[in-house]
């Protein structure tokens, strides 16, 4: 698909920079006419991820990435579209599969999907007040009370941080980084081949 | 049966076998320890495994995989326990009926394994009493069977009363008989 298509169409869309694949900023009111264009006119009939971005300095601070597949002409598009004021419309009266997605990408991020027919969280507890892939948010939690009150009371058991430093590690000698956990040896990783 | 169990030799006491109520009684227990398989991740794949006719862990006793909590005797949790599968977990726990064991299967279960994370319960034993820890993650199945056996050996050494630790206190369960 040419990216004059869909910008001829769309007027307020931006081609995006992109190393794999076409890339395009689109509107949030264009979005759902976008999306039902690609998938009814251009053949991109799978919606293949629908994700969300926090990109922390930026204003809208929120992002949702799709990525969309042509099985009858084998190729991709990657639609970014920025959240006003944290809302985007959702997709999932065109690819009914987005709806899982953006009930994830709700529960971790806390972007509305403005029309989405059943907005709850997917896989944390409906009563958790947080949004855990936000970037302010520590890898070990914020302790919180266990959802089942009857279960905390019997327990005395609460959602509590994950232990990071004074947790039972095993270090291979030397001092512990401060740091949260990653991978310590980076004598080859994605950038730097295996000698 | 643990051999001083028994007192007992053929040619003097004939056809009659001497012994105590709670040998007999751990003797039944622990070669009919039916599980409740709470397979949450991977290591219900070699929970699995173990069921199977490789390594058959019917040859325990233990093939009566019960997925009732009413008539299951051991809560094997295989898998990474997460805040909110904990309620399910306990509620599972309360509603299997006394006397009752809990095997923590794999790292995650025992310590939240690598899950140090805002999602996941750093050991099931936060929640409910725990018999056995099984290293590995997964266990192999092997591990899974020599960690039953030393269960059935725990379940022969009971007394009257089955005393756990339980968040630092001993918990004490009356049997009745």
């Amino acid at each position: 698909m040419e990216a004059a298509v869909l910008t001829d169409r769309f007027p307020r869309t931006q081609v995006l920079a992109s190393k794999d694949m076409p890339t395009y900023q689109i509107a949030a009111e264009d979005l759902v006419a976008a999306v039902r264009f690609l998938r009814d006119a251009q053949g991109f009939d799978l919606l293949a991820d629908l994700c969300g971005i926090d990109w922390k300095d930026r204003t809208p601070r929120f992002g949702v990435v799709l990525h969309l597949l042509s099985t009858t002409h084998k190729e991709y598009v990657r639609l970014h579209v920025a959240a006003v004021d944290d809302a985007v419309p959702s997709v999932s009266s065109v690819h009914p599969g987005a709806n899982w997605h953006e009930r994830e990408a709700f529960d971790m991020f806390g972007i509305r999907f403005e029309g989405h027919p059943d907005p709850r969280r997917i896989l944390m507890w409906d009563a958790y007040p947080y949004h855990p892939l936000r970037k302010e948010f520590p890898l070990a939690g914020i302790e919180v009370p266990l959802p089942a009150a009857d279960v905390a009371e019997v327990t005395g058991q609460g959602v509590e941080p994950a232990p990071m430093m004074g947790g039972p590690f095993v270090s291979p000698g030397g001092k512990m980084s401060q740091a949260e956990p990653s991978a310590l040896d980076q004598s080859w990783n994605e950038q730097k081949p295996k000698a | 049966m643990v051999k001083s169990d028994f007192g007992y030799n053929s040619k003097v006491e004939g056809e009659v076998i001497v012994t105590r109520a709670d040998a007999v009684v751990n003797w039944v227990r622990s070669h009919s320890v039916w599980p409740m398989p709470m397979g949450l991740a991977c290591c219900a794949i070699e929970l699995m495994g173990a069921g199977g006719s490789r390594f058959d862990i019917s040859r325990f006793g233990m093939e009566v995989m019960r997925f009732s909590p009413r008539q299951a005797d051991c809560m094997i949790v295989a898998g990474t326990v997460t805040y909110k599968m904990a309620e399910v977990v306990r509620r599972i726990y309360d509603q299997m009926a006394e006397p009752k064991w809990v095997v923590a299967m794999g790292a995650c279960a025992s310590t939240g394994g690598m899950y140090r994370s805002y999602a996941t319960l750093q050991g099931v034993d936060n929640i409910v009493p725990v018999d056995i820890y099984i290293s590995g993650c997964p266990p192999r199945p092997e591990a899974l069977l020599d960690g039953m056996m030393l269960l059935q050996e725990k379940i022969r050494q009971e007394g009257g009363s089955l005393k756990r630790t339980f968040r630092g206190r001993t918990v004490e369960t009356k049997i009745v008989r």
